[in-house]
């Protein structure tokens, strides 16, 4: 009987709409702030927060054992009670900080409400960082994936030594990125770089500069490089979902008289979508907290040109010993990001309609 | 007959085993003590082991040296474990006066007043008291911390101006200059014969910072420098526009390496090795580096150049690391009693020798190369802001550091930066 509400409600909310889940998920978000202002202190809030989270997440699994067998129960709970322990408490503990002034040592925290968040709106070289790494993803958007979808079509087909090529593409996402941001250092260095001294033999030593020092180049140049380091995952999954495209279709478009062009539009596209939009995401999430990166080419310099969220918050933390102003960078953040993604994802589900 | 022979061997073989039993050792049998130690500082973990070794062999107690690198994720460790309370015996902390404050407040660091001041205060006598300023609080201290000493120096450092003898000479310069217009002029003859002038790693932030806080102070004294951290003077000011205006002459008349803005201070340490620039600003840890990257450099050590010549020279130094003692270990007093006997003057020159740094004690001073001596000399010109009465506040210091790197890419003018400096500096002061 009871098994029989707790899954009717849990059909009521999964089948709700979009809109009703996302009023449903702010309502939540909300109730829970502003309970936390009026609660911060309180032993008792936390306790029934971290209780509540964690009952939502164990009526999800129940939800779902109830329709096998209550014994299964004992095999997720390992798991639940890891997802709990390292997710949701750090979560609560990062929640809990955001709304401090804490200088990451000191036994007192001093609660400061939603100041760090006020102060967050009002930090232009936090929206400079935001708009540098919105630069970054948009060249990963375009470049990147491009790059990706062209090779991944190459190697589609039948060519010769298509594996080796594979590998070949596939080789800078698995190089560590501080060592791809030291060598392509050394290739824009100023003096005795790679880039200066071709241009230097074709004769356009005029274009020569210092690139990672020179605002005017200096991000362009992070964004270009960290589109390399991150094209082959986008190959590897593109190629994927191209294979999985039977040939049938191909065939039956050429036997209509298709060009590669009509082809490429009326068949590829329309089937690849889905694959294009996880592609979209994981670009916009990878390129939105690029990091090591910047540290190792230009340390966010010159100036702010190259800071991004990541390094923000790392020199809110490390810098100015701000951890709770860190936290609510990081938790701003995320919540950008959680955004981003829902918008995204509505403009697949839109597309696949279409 | 057998038998005898067995029964012979084993007697043999248990004399021997008694006669070991009996024998006198190297040293002392052990403890059963342990002394854990974290630190960041790959050049010297040789030296820390072998050291060690040595305390063991004496005392009995045995030393662990654990090193994290690089600095960024010990720094990030230490925290880490003073949030979980796992700290080690003995630690280095890396960060700025308040960092250190908070961990004094917390409970993290044991005084070493005490000790210090024991026998006649011998221990403290015997380090030089510029290193133990940047360990010390003062009794009006505005952190709010107990008065005494919190750390004991194991080197001395200062940051100063290196210039190459042989690129001097290729240009045509005699003398390492001493002021601002000497510097100029040599800048401009080494740029005439295809020579950079200055580098360094002005991409880690801290470094403009202190080559700026140097000639602030040269130009307009340390009592207005700190007026302005008080926010009693605005950083539109003209003697802080005539700060950063330096720099602009530096950018401007070519004066720095290509690059500059960008450099951390390893690239920046290759390229005065290699003779690709004829000045670099470093500190004395530098000579070390130097030696591993290129044993022939020929080079020597000068202050900054003086802007206001009727004014001091200043730069930053004071103890180059220190090592503080875990409140909470169980072998505290053990644990200070190996740092006593690390500055001692024989550790003490061991690790001046070896990893060529400074040495926090005073005795060994005579024993330095000629390098190390040059720095030394500079001494008498240091100050730190760990000894200042007041710090600038943090957000400022990034904002004023920054803004250098744009001032010297032609982004901003000085008096744009003095401007936002300012208005900074209100918002901040007004938070508090």
């Amino acid at each position: 009987m009871i098994a029989a509400k707790i899954s009717q409600f849990y059909n009521f909310l999964h089948n709700a709409p979009p809109k009703q889940k996302i009023f449903f998920g702010l309502g939540l978000g909300v109730a829970l702030e502003v309970a936390f202002l009026n609660f911060h202190d309180s032993m008792v809030f936390w306790f029934v927060a971290y209780g509540f989270v964690t009952s939502v997440l164990l009526f999800l699994v129940l939800t779902n054992i109830f329709k096998k067998s209550l014994s299964s129960f004992f095999f997720v709970l390992p798991a639940l009670a890891i997802f709990s322990i390292f997710y949701i408490y750090p979560f609560f503990k990062v929640l809990q900080l955001s709304h401090h002034a804490w200088d990451g040592i000191s036994p007192k925290m001093l609660f400061v409400g939603l100041g760090n968040f006020r102060e967050i709106l009002q930090d232009r070289i936090w929206w400079v960082s935001m708009r540098n790494a919105g630069y970054i993803t948009l060249v990963a958007l375009t470049l990147q994936n491009v790059l990706a979808l062209s090779l991944a079509l190459a190697c589609d087909r039948q060519i010769r030594a298509k594996n080796f090529f594979r590998v070949i593409f596939f080789i800078p996402p698995v190089l560590s990125e501080v060592v791809v941001g030291l060598i392509w250092r050394w290739i824009y260095d100023g003096d005795y770089g790679l880039l200066n001294h071709t241009l230097g033999l074709i004769g356009a030593q005029d274009l020569a500069r210092s690139w990672l020092s020179d605002p005017k180049t200096a991000l362009t140049c992070v964004a270009i490089i960290h589109s390399w380091k991150g094209f082959g995952w986008g190959f590897m999954i593109l190629l994927a979902g191209l294979q999985t495209i039977p040939r049938e279709l191909y065939e039956a478009a050429r036997v209509d008289g298709a060009n590669v062009w009509q082809t490429f539009r009326n068949v590829t596209i329309p089937l690849m979508i889905p694959v294009f939009v996880l592609v979209m995401i994981l670009t916009i999430l990878g390129s939105m907290q690029v990091f090591v990166l910047i540290l190792s080419m230009t340390g966010g310099g010159p100036g702010y040109h190259t800071e991004v969220p990541v390094t923000r918050i790392l020199a809110s933390m490390q810098g100015s010993s701000m951890f709770g102003y860190a936290c609510a960078q990081g938790i701003s953040f995320g919540l950008i990001l959680m955004m981003v993604s829902f918008v995204q994802m509505g403009i697949s589900r839109k597309l696949k309609q279409a | 007959m057998k038998k005898t022979i067995l029964v012979a061997l084993l007697g043999v073989l248990a004399f021997g085993l008694v006669m070991a039993g009996c024998g006198t050792g190297q040293g002392p049998a052990s403890t059963g003590k342990k002394i854990m130690v974290w630190h960041w500082m790959t050049d010297r973990e040789e030296a820390f082991e072998e050291l060690a070794r040595r305390y063991e062999a004496q005392t009995g107690v045995k030393v662990v040296f654990e090193l994290y690198a690089p600095s960024d994720a010990y720094s990030q460790k230490v925290r880490a474990a003073a949030q979980a309370r796992a700290l080690p015996d003995i630690f280095g902390l890396l960060g700025e006066k308040r960092d250190f404050a908070a961990f004094i407040k917390a409970g993290h660091i044991a005084s070493l007043t005490e000790a210090m001041n024991a026998s006649g205060a011998a221990w403290k006598g015997m380090l030089f008291e510029k290193a133990l300023a940047v360990n010390e609080f003062k009794a009006d201290n505005p952190f709010g911390v107990d008065a005494g000493i919190y750390g004991v120096p194991i080197d001395v450092m200062n940051i100063q101006m290196l210039y190459n003898k042989k690129l001097l000479r290729k240009a045509g310069i005699n003398q390492a200059p001493a002021t601002w217009s000497e510097f100029v002029d040599a800048c401009a003859k080494l740029k005439a014969a295809g020579i950079q002038g200055l580098v360094s790693g002005w991409g880690e932030i801290w470094m403009i910072d202190c080559l700026a806080s140097n000639f602030a102070f040269n130009i307009m004294g340390p009592e207005k420098v700190f007026a302005t951290f008080r926010g009693e003077v605005p950083y539109s000011d003209p003697d802080w526009i005539a700060v950063f205006n330096l720099f602009k002459e530096m950018a401007e008349q070519g004066m720095l390496a290509n690059g500059i803005v960008t450099m951390v201070n390893k690239t920046a340490e290759q390229n005065f090795a290699n003779e690709r620039s004829a000045f670099a600003f470093n500190g004395s840890w530098c000579v070390n580096v130097y030696h591993g990257m290129n044993p022939e450099l020929e080079y020597g050590v000068m202050l900054p150049p003086k802007v206001n010549v009727r004014n001091n020279a200043y730069i930053w130094g004071g103890a180059g690391s220190s090592l503080l003692v875990n409140d909470r270990s169980l072998v505290k007093d053990d644990a200070i009693a190996f740092l006593k006997w690390l500055t001692d003057t024989e550790q003490q020159a061991y690790l001046s020798e070896t990893t060529r740094n400074l040495p926090s004690n005073r005795k060994v001073v005579g024993k330095l190369p000629e390098v190390l001596s040059e720095f030394a000399k500079g001494t008498d010109n240091v100050t730190h802001p760990n000894v200042w009465p007041v710090n600038e506040l943090p957000k400022v210091i990034e904002r004023f550091d920054k803004g250098i790197q744009s001032v010297i890419i032609g982004e901003k003018t000085p008096e744009r930066l003095g401007a936002e400096l300012t208005a900074l500096k209100k918002e901040e002061m007004a938070k508090k």
